[in-house]
């Protein structure tokens, strides 16, 4: 099994390979891939991503938690979250990849 | 948001790209980051999030209809976690 962490550069390296752009260039498209993405999860939108997977948001009430060593309740405010879902093309590469 | 309107959005930003290029930037970065998946390396991405693998343990399941035991392999899933400014941004912060 792999133990490799790819960054940015990794997947703008690729872009460069693939369609022949300047690096600067490849780099900036990855970032702006990036951002529209995230930008429309700020605003609440599903991001559906065919083959992929996909990111929604999902709405967490407020409740109380309890600081684990003290014991004091702290109240926790309500919040978004992000869940992603692979798709099962995703699910069956990874596992057919990582099988021993 | 669908993969067609991300494509479509990048397309607008860059009127000097053809459209098929934009597609297969898309798609490339898309797939690079299975790729990473499946040979079991790490996709972080700062700011954004990090893809990775985790390892599910081999365990005896049952068929729920059935009540019938049945062995489940070991395997692979894929997981995502949110990175922090993406979280913060999410919640106004």
């Amino acid at each position: 099994m792999g133990d490799k962490t790819l960054t940015r550069m990794d997947l703008s390296e690729a872009v460069f390979r693939e369609v022949g752009l300047s690096r600067n260039e490849s780099a900036q498209l990855v970032e702006s891939v990036l951002q529209h993405i995230s930008d429309a999860l700020v605003e609440g939108e599903q991001v559906k991503i065919s083959s992929f997977g996909t990111f929604s948001v999902r709405e967490k009430a407020a409740r109380v938690g309890r600081n684990p060593k003290t014991g004091e309740e702290v109240p926790i405010q309500p919040r978004r979250v992000l869940t992603f879902r692979p798709s099962h093309l995703m699910k069956e590469r990874v596992a057919d990849g990582n099988k021993r | 948001m669908i993969r067609s309107e991300l494509i479509q959005k990048i397309a607008d930003e860059n009127p000097h790209l053809y459209q098929r290029d934009v597609e297969r930037i898309v798609n490339t970065i898309f797939d690079e980051i299975t790729d990473a998946m499946a040979r079991g390396d790490r996709v972080e991405l700062r700011g954004f999030g990090a893809f990775s693998v985790k390892k599910r343990d081999a365990r005896v399941g049952r068929n729920p209809r059935t009540g019938e035991s049945v062995d489940v392999e070991e395997k692979h899933v894929p997981f995502f976690k949110t990175g922090k400014l993406l979280r913060d941004r999410m919640n106004g912060k």
